[in-house]
């Protein structure tokens, strides 16, 4: 007879098989037997958050940084409950997550037990699949399951629920196999006939534009890079979804910025504008499209995603690919190459009428802002933050509202895997916890949370764990005082009636960091701020940096609701310069 | 029209709405029917009927049949994204006009009258292969197989007769000929 495992090793040993080296978590009653194991296994390193929404978002920040999944173990009842945000936040922007949760023993499940919850009903529309494991024998494969589910096809969260009568009961463990091939819940079934018409497309436009999203990043730093191959090969404008930043380069030339609500005004008019539109691992989003029956009418439309629902949800599409971005774009170069029909180079005669178009949209200089040597503007802070960071590899995390857009559109990435944002859910407090997860995955790196105060706020109480780990997170605040997001809708929406967005008695954030034991910096003057900037890059430890920015600032460019593509508001630079010329419009 | 207001658009006019029947085949465990009709809860789309029973004991096989109302690209997403959900092995969808399938549906009709009258019901229900599964003087209960609107052309024709109460199971369906659903 084997050796037999109490659940609590077996959740160990499953969990030394995927070889998971880091999980999330926070003890509780009813997974203590599973802490109790922590000790035996030295190759796994638990990292004690403050909130259970920590451990998820931290857990979510290790795996968009790392491309591993991120493990997550919380307790029953209000333990499960807390995760939930960030459970719903994972399944939006497809992050593979396995959560552990303790729940309480068998025969007292739907009695109202201490600390239960149905947290396997709870779980069950944000998760991709949930068990509630009755039987030891089934804890083995539940947990191995777990893992393919969660990082197979389209990545997202799962949730194991362990009674705390499984984790003491005993059972052999049969040595976990990897297996070659994955989930059949993976669809990469494309045929080379698609991808033929697929060339055909693409070599008979005129005005293209390729549209990527996160798909890129998930299917993995390789993926990126033969997105770079095909997109310079065919010449193309690119454009990128807010999940999509560091696919392709923000600095190239023919990376025409972020699309969408704030995209830039090049980006926004190319998609109205074109004859063919290629979405690479996007799923049109509302933030993306504006308004549908207007969406891009002129164009043929191809979609390549992994997740055959996502296609056709919202836009009708001339030609759907499923299958993994990276193969298919691989194998699409592979053909253009093998067939050297002189599609390359006809092809950039043929669009650079659009290039020229393009150009003349770029002029408009959507992202402009007039800066101020009094106050800082957010964007300059946002751009010099760039500029003094650009030359080491730094990893970006950011909360929700105004300053997410700013970050998403002066920061320039050149990588995947650097750009972590909640962007489906929109989660404030995100940005946090999520930097400590990169942290923890990424040691020697730079890792800045480009943070808003009223978002920081939700989840500050995670700099004890930064503290406690000594992780040298930056949390750089663009302080306006306002929940900049809402007072600006509140501004075009709402005749100015700012109903409670004004946050009154804000914390002195350098006299907080101190009280964490960590180090505060504040900046109120642009003269000063590149030194300081330089300051909290320097130390060598987490930094809260409170930066003082122009209360009244908005985020522009910006389409508003309901319109298309080419109707976007500009910013008041823009405005300037049509009051000065009368016909600024028209010029362009 | 004026301005709305919000940070999302506006909807857009509702196309055409089309009767279908989904047959799923799901492993039989805890939880299953509530990830099945969860998702059309969650995702705002209609469930006219459903009928659930297992039907491979030995591989532990449940067969689902829901009838649903929806433009044609809300049938195609719950198609999809039915097949997405761990447990389901798979999906078929047919119109509710297709003629190479069957839709049949059970009824349980109680009538509570004095024999004309019941005489008079089960005359009406000749077409649709009544039996008698109790009967007493002033009472009767009828089983009939029909189509859901046949039945619910019944319901309404029994009721001045002295129909009390129906029991419904929901439509089923089956692929006429030898050929199976794969």
């Amino acid at each position: 007879m084997s050796k037999l495992y109490t659940g609590a090793e077996i959740v160990f040993k499953c969990l030394e098989d995927q070889e998971v080296e880091y999980i999330f978590g926070y003890p509780g009653g009813a997974v203590l037997p599973i802490y109790d194991e922590l000790k035996n296994h030295s190759s796994i390193k638990h990292i004690l958050v403050r909130h259970e929404q920590g451990a998820g978002h931290a857990a979510e920040g290790y795996a968009r940084s790392s491309g591993k999944p991120g493990v997550v173990l919380v307790t029953s009842g209000p333990g499960a409950t807390n995760v939930v945000t960030a459970l719903t936040d994972a399944y939006m922007d497809s992050v593979p997550l396995v959560c552990i949760s303790g729940q309480v023993p068998t025969h007292l499940i739907g009695t109202d037990a201490f600390q239960e919850c149905d947290t396997t009903g709870i779980t069950r529309p944000c998760t991709k699949h949930n068990w509630l494991v009755k039987d030891i024998k089934d804890l083995s494969r539940v947990m191995h399951e777990a893992f393919k589910v969660a990082t197979s096809g389209r990545p997202g969260p799962v949730l194991v629920d362990i009674p705390k009568d499984i984790q003491f009961a005993k059972i052999n463990y049969a040595k976990f196999k990897k297996e070659k091939k994955v989930n059949g819940k993976l669809h990469n079934k494309f045929s080379s006939n698609e991808i033929d018409l697929l060339i055909d497309l693409i070599s008979k436009s005129k005005k293209p534009i390729v549209y990527t999203g996160g798909g890129v990043i998930n299917s993995g730093p390789e993926a990126s890079e033969t997105l770079k191959e095909f997109v310079r090969l065919i010449g193309f404008p690119i454009t990128s979804t807010l999940q999509g930043l560091g696919a392709f380069p923000g600095d190239d030339n023919q990376f025409i910025g972020m699309l969408g609500m704030h995209g830039t005004y090049e980006a926004n008019n190319a998609m109205h504008d074109c004859d063919l539109l290629i979405n690479i691992g996007a799923r049109f989003d509302d933030r993306i499209t504006g308004k549908i029956d207007e969406f891009s009418p002129k164009s043929k439309k191809v979609h390549i995603d992994i997740d055959p629902s996502s296609i056709n949800k919202i836009i009708k599409v001339d030609l759907a690919i499923v299958g993994d971005v990276n193969e298919v774009i691989k194998l699409t170069i592979k053909r253009i190459n093998k067939k050297q029909n002189g599609l390359k180079d006809s092809n950039k005669q043929k669009i650079s009428k659009w290039w020229e178009q393009i150009q003349k949209w770029r002029t408009k200089d959507s992202l402009g802002f007039i800066n101020s040597d009094k106050e800082i503007k957010p964007q300059y802070a946002v751009k010099r933050l760039y500029e003094l960071t650009k030359n080491q590899d730094t990893f970006i995390t950011t909360e929700v509202g105004q300053h997410q857009m700013w970050a998403a559109q002066h920061y320039k990435f050149n990588k995947p895997n650097r750009w972590m944002t909640s962007g489906g859910l929109g989660t404030m407090g995100y940005g946090l916890p999520a930097a400590v997860g990169v942290q923890i995955a990424h040691p020697d790196k730079l890792v800045i949370d480009i943070a808003g105060e009223a978002s920081v706020l939700m989840t500050m109480q995670e700099m004890s764990t930064a503290v406690q780990y000594s992780l040298p997170i930056k949390i750089f605040i663009l302080n306006n005082q306002y929940m900049g997001m809402v007072r600006q809708w509140q501004e075009l929406l709402h005749e100015k009636n700012y109903s409670e967005s004004y946050s009154e008695a804000l914390p002195d954030f350098v006299k907080l960091a101190e009280a964490y034991g960590c180090k505060g910096i504040k900046a109120d003057n642009p003269n000063e701020l590149d030194e300081k900037i330089k300051e909290m890059i320097d130390y060598k430890g987490p930094v809260i940096f409170d930066c003082h920015v122009d209360p009244n600032e908005n985020c522009f460019p910006m389409i508003p609701s309901g319109k298309p593509h080419n109707q976007m508001i500009l910013g008041p630079n823009d405005k300037r310069e049509n009051k000065i010329t009368g016909k600024g419009k028209s010029l362009v | 029209m004026p301005s709305p207001k919000s940070a999302y658009s506006i909807p857009t006019k509702i196309g055409k709405l089309d009767t279908h029947i989904f047959v799923v085949w799901v492993d039989n465990e805890a939880g299953v029917l509530a990830r099945v009709v969860g998702l059309f809860s969650g995702r705002g789309y209609n469930i006219e009927s459903l009928a659930v029973a297992e039907v491979d004991a030995t591989k532990n096989i449940s067969r689902i049949t829901i009838v649903t109302t929806g433009t044609p690209q809300v049938i195609d997403q719950i198609k999809l994204q039915l097949k997405k959900l761990v447990p389901v092995h798979k999906v078929a969808d047919f119109k509710r006009e297709d003629k190479k399938v069957i839709f049949k549906e059970m009824a349980l009709l109680k009538i509570v009258a004095q024999k004309k009258k019941i005489e008079k019901c089960l005359k009406e229900c000749k077409k649709f292969n009544p039996v008698i599964l109790d009967k007493t003087n002033k009472s009767i209960v009828v089983q009939i197989t029909a189509l859901r609107r046949e039945i619910d052309k019944m319901s309404k024709k029994l009721k001045p007769y002295g129909l009390t109460s129906t029991s419904r199971t929901g439509a089923i369906a089956m692929t006429r000929g030898a050929e199976t659903f794969k």
